[in-house]
């Protein structure tokens, strides 16, 4: 029978986020599904040069550490956790899922949704969105991954799958796809499309909706941060939802942490474009429906887009990143001093570092930064900075000379046609085929 | 008075493409934000850290302000030589705006 509600939770914002408040949730919220969204742009480019080097990596790291407390907890009360984790290495995530839940004794099924990498099959002449110049003259492309939808989720789930493991989805399908399978919303629905991904959209960064990243004190104060509660939200058959967070967590929901999630990373409130929709933001409304819990109506959808994005990762050379401080009397006359040196010493490099003097009057950090691909230049700008501590100002200190491989991440659209998503379903030990 | 004694703002990011959401404390202030904000102020402020064009979108339903920032100087975060290479603080720049 189909419900009439269903409750769906957010475990994990971006791959950094916390472990304890998913477990929180799965254990006190009575949930039908929590998701965990974890991959962020670049991290799948990462996630790819990890899997060149070994076949086994290319999912998120931290992936046995966030499920070894969350999935028997999960598991126990009938939740379903979905979660992008896969990164770069679906297979390998499932096969890690698979292994902890084995040695959990828990006969759950695990799903695993691939056909996200389009490397092999991407026109490199095809001109990035972002500047209209052919993907192979970024530089060395390293990934692709097309967004897949919620319609590349619904198999596993359809095939009862109590864990589903994904690479690069759009991050609100990761939500609508187990709602629609639970309301029985059908994917040309617009509008029940558009509400199911609008709570994608609003859970996505699990505490950002619930007063982290917002605390301003003495203007926007959020109680106990440091027991931030993540949120859940109970979602009607019409898509209508009201948003809550567990009793006794911090954080808090309201409708001002709600609107300035609504429009976070949107650039078209008329068209938030996903594989699934074209959500319209335009109707939403936001009301405080008591404590800590905030409804939202009122979102309308038009078909989604023939084509899909692909991000497409490539090497974009080296960063360095060079410091140093001067404190007390003088000290932010001292950093500009510093600063004129380096400026000096680092003219004739073929990069321009960005050289600025940060921190205030009685402490002042210079920072030196460049980007290129030659290793002697690099290491020009750091050494620069470093020999300050004899060449430069007086009181210098706390140098710090960082190097980190750059990767860019550049997107174009390809027709569905040329995206095939697959799903595989990892069954317990010794359970029937 | 600076922006941020009336109101609070987050920023997103898309490439080199930044979003500002401006959210008033008090509901009722929203057509002062929508008098003031204008865009040409907005990208005037903007200018040390926002090299490209500057388009707003009002949501009264929601009472809040949605400025879309073309050309975040130095690259957007995936190449960026900035320390905040997602534009984060960028929300925290506009509250310092005077009105």
């Amino acid at each position: 029978m189909t419900p009439t509600t269903v409750r769906i939770g957010s475990g994990a914002g971006f791959a950094g986020d916390r472990f304890d408040p998913a477990v929180d949730l799965a254990a006190r919220g009575d949930l039908d599904d929590l998701v965990l969204e974890c991959l962020a742009e670049r991290t799948i480019a990462l996630g790819q040069q990890r899997r060149l080097a070994d076949p086994d990596a290319g999912h998120d790291p931290r992936l046995h550490a966030r499920l070894a407390p969350l999935l028997p907890v999960a598991l126990e009360r009938g939740t379903r956790v979905l979660t992008n984790m896969g990164a770069a290495n679906p297979v390998a995530a499932g096969r890690a899922v698979r292994a902890l839940l084995d040695d959990l004794g828990a006969r759950a099924s695990v799903g695993v949704v691939t056909g996200d990498d389009v490397l092999d099959v991407l026109d490199l002449g095809a001109p990035a969105l972002e500047d209209g110049r052919p993907l192979r003259e970024h530089g060395e492309i390293v990934s692709a991954n097309a967004y897949l939808g919620a319609d590349a989720i619904t198999p596993a789930l359809e095939a009862g799958a109590q864990v589903v493991v994904t690479g690069r989805v759009a991050d609100p399908s990761l939500f609508l796809a187990p709602l629609a399978q639970r309301l029985g919303w059908a994917p040309d629905d617009v509008d029940v499309t558009a509400a199911g991904t609008l709570v994608g959209h609003l859970l996505e960064c699990a505490g950002q909706l619930t007063g982290g990243y917002a605390a301003d004190p003495g203007r926007f104060d959020v109680p106990d941060l440091a027991h931030l509660g993540f949120p859940f939200a109970d979602v009607a058959a019409d898509g209508s939802a009201t948003y809550g967070k567990l009793d006794g967590t911090g954080g808090r929901l309201d409708r001002h942490t709600v609107r300035e999630q609504l429009l976070y990373e949107v650039t078209d409130p008329s068209g938030y474009v996903t594989p699934d929709v074209l959500l319209d933001l335009r109707g939403v409304r936001v009301d405080d429906a008591g404590p800590d819990r905030v409804r939202v109506h009122g979102a309308r959808g038009r078909p989604r887009p023939d084509r899909l994005k692909v991000s497409v990762g490539h090497r974009a050379g080296t960063r360095v990143e060079a410091e140093i401080s001067y404190v007390g009397p003088g000290a932010d006359a001292r950093g500009r001093l510093a600063a004129d040196v380096v400026a000096t010493r680092l003219a004739g490099l073929p990069v321009a570092p960005r050289i600025e003097v940060r921190g205030g009057p009685e402490d002042a950090r210079l920072r030196v930064a460049a980007r290129g691909d030659d290793p002697a230049v690099l290491d020009a700008v750091g050494h620069e900075v470093e020999a300050l501590y004899t060449n430069g100002p007086a009181g210098g200190g706390g140098v710090r000379v960082h190097r980190t491989p750059v990767l860019g991440v550049v997107s174009t659209l390809v027709p569905r046609s040329a995206v095939h998503p697959r799903t595989t379903i990892l069954e317990a030990v010794g359970a029937a085929a | 008075m600076r922006l941020h004694d009336l109101a609070h703002c987050r920023a997103g990011d898309k490439g080199t493409v930044a979003t500002l959401t401006v959210v008033p404390y008090d509901d009722a202030a929203y057509p002062e934000l929508v008098r003031s904000l204008s865009v040409e102020r907005v990208r005037a402020h903007l200018e040390p850290w926002v090299a490209g064009d500057v388009v707003r979108h009002e949501l009264p339903l929601v009472y809040a302000l949605q400025f879309v920032c073309s050309g975040v100087r130095g690259g957007g975060v995936t190449v960026s030589t900035a320390l905040d290479t997602h534009g984060k603080s960028l929300s925290s720049r506009l509250l310092a705006m005077e009105l």
